[in-house]
């Protein structure tokens, strides 16, 4: 470790110097420990309490998670979050990795096509669902404009379609979230060495395989960080849903972001909101702890 | 630019590849573009045209009628977004200095733990947090949504500070010392000039978290204390009278006009922001 901290002589000023970081560092480390790590323990709590409208102590054991597993809402919200999770996942890296690669072919007035790519990750999710509300609306969005423009036999009515209304948060959350994995492999791509590139040319490879065989497994890391937030940001979607659908029709598009927050919020079931977040956060670890295994295994190596 | 993996001769293939990269281009402005065209648009003109026809007449009804629904509580979120943005880039700052410059035992310790914030699923503290906020009697306050934001702020301000002095070469801080400067000298004289680009990425960063917040608004700050998330939500989402698709489009560009303009003009600080943010450590 290089620290600058190891040097020091005994007097007055430099005993202040010494403690003035651990001073500095002092409100975030009770923030962290308090706001974050003692927050998380009390809701942990109030997990296996029968806290309904007002925070109450009782302990109740697992019935909150029982009453969990029972609650047909939450298998809907969960299993939409893994179609939900999944497709975005998949389609954004897809779209993401293509349009890296494009880019990334020498193109004329590249910033200003990657600024219009990457625009979207500056709005709100409740702007983009709010302007994607409108575009999927069925009878005055892109269902009419197409019908207008001679597709006669078009018809869009996703947004109201039980069946459907999760694709729906799909295409918004793509369209949001897609430039940004392109911003992150076109940073990749521009980091690859290009003597190797072109000594794979020079033996006549042809330039989709050099991408396919060569550079992207080249880009594995990431690829990992890019999966990372892209399933960070399909737990925590929570805007998207109120603003689209609110979690309709009915609770066909419900997510557990949405679940916990109507649980707890509106409906006075603390208890068994505290046991939804609890999994959510179960969730994340899950997937978190396997990446920085992997990525404090790797700096090992290096 | 040297790089040379295509060749640059017009061909088949480089047609394909613009003609792709303009469709791509044209499918993510068309939101937008749509959102424009309808917030100009009179209620009887959305109903007899599509979502890229031109508007028969211009009219600005829509945005007046937004700016009196909306307008209100986008002056919250300035309350609420300009306080939170200056104390957590400052707090990160100062952070970030002792992580990398001053680190004694127990520190590194700390850093992996505040850095698990980056991941927290808000939902897990949502409840602690409410408690808190109304025993402090900030429930429902602007001033209680600059706390909030402060403290959930925290890891990604810290850990942009932390590894940008991480690269700061030891021997010029060490130097100063050897000089007798002390700790809030160093930081002052020599770190904070060298670190306008990561307070750049940091200041956009969190801007554009908080002002795009709408999980915290929507539970700590119902009514007045709204920011304009959770209004253009309520106007987007209530169920009464004639929907008004014009001054629902006006307001939601009211609402993502603000990281718009930021994201137009620092976009590279932006993009820092998001990649440092993505690939930690």
């Amino acid at each position: 470790m290089s620290t600058v901290a190891t040097i020091n002589k005994a007097s007055p000023f430099d005993a202040l110097q010494r403690w003035l970081p651990k001073l500095v560092l002092a409100p975030s480390m009770l923030i962290v420990l308090v706001g974050f790590y003692g927050y998380i323990l009390w809701t942990f709590v109030l997990s296996f309490t029968n806290s309904s409208f007002m925070p109450s102590y009782k302990w109740v054991g697992l019935a909150q998670y029982a009453r969990l597993m029972e609650n047909d809402r939450w298998w809907v919200a969960s299993k939409n979050l893994l179609v939900f999770g999944g497709m975005f996942i998949a389609i954004s890296l897809v779209i993401g990795v293509l349009l890296a690669v494009l880019l990334d072919q020498r193109i004329r007035r590249e910033g200003v096509i990657r600024t219009v790519y990457l625009y979207p990750m500056a709005l709100s999710m409740i702007v983009t669902g709010t302007a994607w509300k409108w575009l999927l609306n069925p009878g005055l969005g892109l269902d009419k404009m197409l019908r207008d423009w001679g597709w006669e036999g078009f018809r869009l009515d996703w947004l109201v379609d039980p069946d459907r209304v999760v694709y729906c948060l799909v295409i918004a959350a793509v369209w949001q979230a897609s430039g940004f994995v392109m911003a992150l492999f076109l940073a990749g791509l521009r980091s690859v060495d290009q003597s190797i590139i072109r000594a794979a040319q020079v033996d006549g490879a042809s330039l989709p395989s050099i991408y396919l065989r060569i550079v992207l497994p080249s880009l594995r890391p990431v690829f990992f960080s890019a999966l990372m937030i892209l399933a960070h940001i399909a737990i925590k979607s929570f805007d998207l849903v109120a603003a689209m659908t609110a979690g309709g029709p009915g609770y066909a598009s419900d997510l557990p972001a949405m679940f916990m927050y109507s649980f707890t919020f509106s409906r006075g079931q603390m208890g068994m909101g505290s046991a939804s977040a609890i999994l959510m956060l179960g969730a994340i670890l899950s997937i978190l702890v396997p990446y920085l295994y992997s990525e404090l295994r790797n700096k090992r190596h290096d | 630019m040297t790089r040379s993996l295509a060749p640059r001769a017009f061909s088949f293939s480089r047609l394909a590849i613009y003609s792709t990269l303009l469709l791509a281009c044209a499918l993510y402005l068309i939101p937008l573009i749509v959102m424009l065209l309808t917030s100009f648009k009179s209620p009887e003109d959305i109903r007899t045209g599509n979502l890229l026809s031109w508007p028969a007449v211009i009219t600005g009804i829509g945005w007046i009628k937004a700016w009196d629904t909306v307008g209100g509580y986008f002056w919250n979120s300035v309350k609420i977004t300009v306080p939170a943005v200056v104390i957590s880039t400052l707090l990160g700052a100062l952070n970030g200095y002792v992580l990398s410059m001053w680190r004694f035992r127990g520190s590194q310790l700390f850093f992996g733990l505040l850095l698990f914030g980056c991941f927290l699923p808000f939902q897990t503290v949502l409840l602690p947090a409410s408690f808190t906020l109304g025993k402090l009697g900030l429930a429902s306050t602007t001033s209680g949504l600059v706390l909030v934001h402060i403290v959930y702020g925290l890891a990604f301000t810290t850990l942009f500070f932390r590894n940008y002095y991480c690269s700061v070469p030891d021997a010029l801080v060490r130097a100063a010392r050897l000089d007798g400067a002390g700790f809030f000298t160093i930081f002052g004289r020599i770190l904070l000039p060298m670190s306008v680009p990561i307070i750049m990425v940091c200041l956009i960063w969190q801007f554009t978290q908080i002002w795009n917040d709408f999980l915290f608004g929507v539970v700590f700050a119902s009514g007045d204390a709204q920011p304009i998330t959770v209004a253009l939500n309520n106007l987007v989402n209530t169920s009464t009278g004639v929907k008004e698709y014009n001054v629902d489009m006006a307001a939601a560009m009211i609402a993502g006009l603000p990281t718009l303009l930021v994201y137009v003009l620092a976009g590279k600080y932006f993009l820092r922001g998001l990649t440092a943010g993505a690939v930690k450590g």
